[in-house]
């Protein structure tokens, strides 16, 4: 039996019908089309799915689809500012060379942007605590870290 | 002399050769716009595929009742071995990998059918409700049980030097002692996929996540029964392969083939993370037991190993990754007698694969436990042992014959124990141990000697093509090799921008595809860049030297005098233009644009047989030092600093190497100190999630993190630009981590005495390790 479900994604207003039992990860992916966000382990563990449900990041995957009716929504389609203005934390991604098969990217990006709305000036220690819940196989994290403090930094001296 | 290879931290998009550019597809990375098979719009119709499951690690199948699967919801089919139209094989070597089950299964988790639905979660729950009657037969589980029955997937294999038995007989100091190394699994972080869209006239395009689209495409059509000419197998990305992808990726691609011929509709077929771990093999777990005799200052005299691993149910690449294992059982000693037997046991379960490194790390960690077993018995520090046995002059050639002409792990040990202060650290840590009766430190500085190419020679080949546009100048390269996150597309790229002088946005790379590049070899071997950057390059230079010779005649100048550089072309004195107007000039004077190119490695040669030749056309070679500590009364562990040096020759991007560099090592460290596979006494893998299965993350990654690419690093060999490959080689600079966790644990003892410490090092590992070694028992080894 699906329940209509009127949520905010990105700025825009969503009316969804959606069967009880379906993740909010395969509701954005399927019904709603975002396919940037990521379906790595589907369990919880992997953080590829992250997003921001009304500021705070979750696992998508852990998240029903009927769950989120009234709140907001922020993928990674929305995270940019602009049609050519890029996040910091996107920006610096690129410049550090954050990301290497891509596919952890949309959800590391995620989560450091929650971090840094919580705690602008992170150590790297609370950095890499912060993001311990995503997992990278390719890049052995470094330039990941290096990134989210280089975004930390601009956003402190005002350039972005 | 190269220039120092710093990495700024502001990677342009701009350059050629040698500069630290970003990913091609990185603004795509970060924008959610890279599209992987997944993010795909489905066409029309598409059908989505679950496969069903064995639940039983050996079994034949009584009967096979499918009837509730069909009567589910939203099923349209499902098949059986008996609806493939041709061979019911995706094994790459021998053809002993059925893509579905047939009348037996032979490991849990072996796909036995295959459900075709209108949704992803209505085919995998009704691939639940099948009722199959097994009637169990005995399962083979392990390597002892596989040793103990003589289970094998392929013959023994032993490579001999000398007498290694008499050698170790007459030696002064005799060590003897065992090791289990354990397997790993990928984990790329996409996992496998493949879709396939039914084309006109018998023929199948199929997207598919794969390292080796060539290989997939040879296997669909087998199984289809039709022609290669019919089968196109594409991939733009994939979203990490690490070895998983270099035959695994094609069990799906073939079902999903067979699939979409026999409903008419193009099927999807992505496994499900915990189906991804249960179905695929992973990097082989090893037993190994050596003997050796040395003299006093721990050169060796005489080595007997005996490596046994566990292949699974059947050989995909375990003949040569085995092989591997024993050519890297040297790493980078000269052992003078030697002898090296390789069992490759036949067990009821996944069959084990490629992974990083494909054998070699397992035979490094080997003969790198060895080295620090002698040291701790002759009270030597490892590092000397280290230096007495390395390759050098009249002590130069391989147990498997080769010359080593190019060694410069000596050089790398010596700067980077400079770098790290390594001798004072070592002190430091055992003044600290002598105090500190909780917490223990180690230390351990490991070389790598890694060859390179692919040891089966045919392979040693790739194509690329190279298209310019004659409208505005744009490139367009395709060649064999697959992106897989390591870099290779942008590499390749910056060699053609470099041949044409032009930037490197203005080449673009396509998506792998069997109707471009035909015959293409698996991206694997870390071969990826030397062979298609070296096809990328000839193709380049056939178009510029028609362009050269169009530019002389046209103006009226000598050939050597068309330049090529900042987008730009100089006639002599005569004419300065841009590339782009150079290329409509020549276009109007019908000169072909496009040039295809071939590469094969020269020098080598080796006979799979006798075990000898030159299997590898160079070696690439790093260093590393790490330091940890322990909780003697938890077994935790802790790595505090890790110094790298790592030779890449003249990088073709600084960027790129390092990233490699960095994520090899930890994946490496992942590997052999908190990624655990355990099965049930039933064969049911129990670590078939990242909940269980414990993968690095950021706050493991020690906060002292100095990676370095060698300054000084040439290759000897003619290789594209001075360059050496880097996908696998770094992986193994982690063996200096278990090794420093067994010093701390040696320290937990008398320092002496050799604790028995497998991998991998996890902390119920360490803490057995250190109870037994306290309680004054069970060593491993012992001195004669």
């Amino acid at each position: 039996m699906k329940r209509i479900v009127e949520v905010t994604i990105n700025g825009e207003r969503h009316e969804l019908a959606l069967e009880p039992y379906r993740s909010l990860l395969d509701v954005l992916r399927n019904d709603v089309g975002l396919t940037g966000t990521k379906k790595g382990c589907d369990v919880g563990d992997c953080g590829a799915c992250t997003v921001l449900l009304d500021g705070k990041p979750v696992n998508s995957c852990l998240v029903l689809g009927v769950e989120v009716g009234g709140s907001e929504i922020l993928t990674i389609e929305g995270l940019q500012r602009g049609p050519e203005r890029l996040h910091p934390l996107q920006d610096a991604f690129m410049r550090h060379g954050a990301a290497q098969c891509g596919f952890c990217t949309p959800g590391f990006l995620m989560m450091a942007s929650a971090l840094l709305d919580e705690n602008p000036a992170p150590t790297e220690e609370e950095i890499r605590f912060g993001i311990a819940g995503n997992i990278c196989r390719c890049t052995g994290y470094t330039k990941i870290v290096a990134a989210i403090q280089a975004a930390a930094r601009d956003k402190a001296e005002g350039k972005a | 002399m190269n220039e120092p290879r710093l990495v700024a931290a502001d990677l342009p998009a701009h350059g050629g050769v040698g500069v630290a550019l970003r990913h091609e597809s990185a603004h795509l990375h970060v924008a959610g716009e890279a599209t992987y098979i997944d993010d795909m719009r489905e066409a029309r119709g598409t059908l989505h595929a679950a496969f069903g499951l064995s639940a039983r690690a050996h079994a034949r199948i009584g009967a096979l009742d499918l009837a509730p699967v069909r009567a589910a919801p939203g099923v349209v089919a499902v098949l059986t071995a008996a609806d493939i139209p041709g061979a019911n094989n995706v094994g790459a070597v021998l053809h002993d990998d059925p893509i579905l089950a047939d009348g037996e299964v032979q490991y849990l988790g072996q796909p036995l059918f295959l459900v075709l639905a209108e949704t992803v979660d209505q085919a995998r729950r009704a691939a639940r409700l099948a009722q199959v009657d097994y009637q169990e037969l005995p399962a083979i589980l392990t390597v002892e049980e596989a040793l103990a029955r003589g289970s094998f997937v392929l013959p023994t294999v032993t490579l001999e030097r000398g007498d290694a038995q008499a050698a170790i007989a007459r030696a002064p100091h005799r060590l003897k002692g065992a090791l289990d190394i354990g397997g790993q699994e990928h984990f790329y972080l996409e996992g496998q996929i493949a879709y396939a869209l039914p084309r006109e006239d018998g023929g199948m395009l199929v997207y598919n996540s794969t390292q080796h689209p060539g290989e997939a495409q040879a296997r669909i059509a087998h199984a289809l029964g039709v022609e290669l000419h019919r089968v196109a197998v594409e991939c733009r990305r994939m979203g990490g392969g690490f070895g998983g992808k270099e035959t695994q990726g094609t069990l799906p691609a073939a079902a999903a083939a067979i699939a979409a011929r026999h409903t008419g509709r193009p099927v999807k077929l992505r496994y499900d993370r915990d189906d991804d771990m249960l179905i695929t093999g992973k990097r082989h777990n090893f037993r190994v037991e050596y003997e050796v005799g040395f003299d006093g200052a721990g050169s060796i005299l005489g080595l007997d190993f005996v490596f046994a691993s566990q292949c699974g149910f059947s050989a995909d690449l375990s003949g040569p990754v085995n092989d591997r294992a024993v050519m890297h059982a040297d790493n980078a000693y000269f052992l003078p007698h030697v002898r090296i037997v390789s069992h490759r046991c036949r067990t009821h379960t996944q069959s084990n694969t490629a992974f990083r490194g494909f054998g070699g790390p397992q035979g490094m960690v080997a003969i790198e436990t060895v080295i620090e077993a002698i040291a701790r018995h002759l009270g030597l520090d490892p590092l000397a042992v280290r230096r007495a046995n390395f390759y050098g002059p009249g002590r130069d050639v391989t147990p498997y014959a080769m010359q080593v002409e190019d060694f410069v792990a000596d050089r790398l040990c010596d700067e980077v124990a400079k770098s790290s202060d390594y001798g004072a650290r070592r002190a430091a840590i055992r003044a600290w141990n002598a105090a500190s009766p909780v917490i223990k430190r180690g230390i351990a500085l490991t070389p790598v000697k890694f060859g390179i190419s692919f040891t089966s020679t045919f392979f040693n080949q790739a194509a690329a093509l190279v298209h310019v546009y004659a409208a505005d100048g744009t490139v367009l390269l395709n060649h064999g090799g697959t992106e897989m996150g390591q870099g290779l597309f942008t590499k390749v790229a910056q060699v053609v921008a470099q041949e044409f002088g032009i930037d490197v946005d203005r080449v673009r790379v396509s998506a792998s595809d069997t109707a471009r590049v035909p015959n293409a070899s698996a991206t694997a071997a870390s071969s990826g860049s030397d062979l298609n950057g070296m096809a990328a390059q000839a193709a380049a230079r056939e178009i510029k030297a028609r362009l050269v010779a169009f530019a002389a005649e046209r103006f009226g100048v000598a050939p050597e005098a068309v330049r090529f550089a900042g987008n730009a072309v100089e006639v002599g004195d005569v004419q300065r233009l841009s590339f782009a107007e150079l290329v409509n000039l020549a276009y109007h004077g019908r000169v072909q644009l496009w040039a295809s190119g071939f590469y094969r490695t020269p020098k080598i040669h080796y006979d799979p047989k006798t075990l000898r030749g030159r299997p590898f056309y160079y070696f690439a070679y790093g260093a590393a030092v790490s330091e940890v500590a322990i909780d003697t009364l938890t077994g935790e562990t802790k790595c505090l600093r890790v110094d790298i040096l790592h030779d890449v020759g003249r990088s073709l991007n600084p960027a790129i190497d390092l990233g490699q560099v960095e994520g090899g090592f930890v994946q490496g460290a992942g590997w052999l100190t908190s990624e655990e596979l355990r099965w049930s006494d039933a064969g049911a893998l129990q670590t078939h999630a990242p909940s269980t299965y414990k993968i690095p993350v950021a706050s493991d990654v020690p906060a002292d993190f100095r990676a370095r690419l060698w300054s000084r690093g040439e290759n000897v060999e003619e290789s594209v630009h001075g360059s050496k490959a880097v996908g696998e080689p770094p992986l193994m600079l982690a063996i200096s981590v278990f090794l420093a966790i067994r010093d701390a644990v040696a320290a937990a003892g008398d320092g002496r005495r050799e604790p028995r410490l497998d991998a991998p090092a996890t902390p119920e590992a360490v803490l057995r390790a250190v109870e037994a070694l306290r309680a004054g028992g069970e060593t491993q080894g012992g001195g004669a």
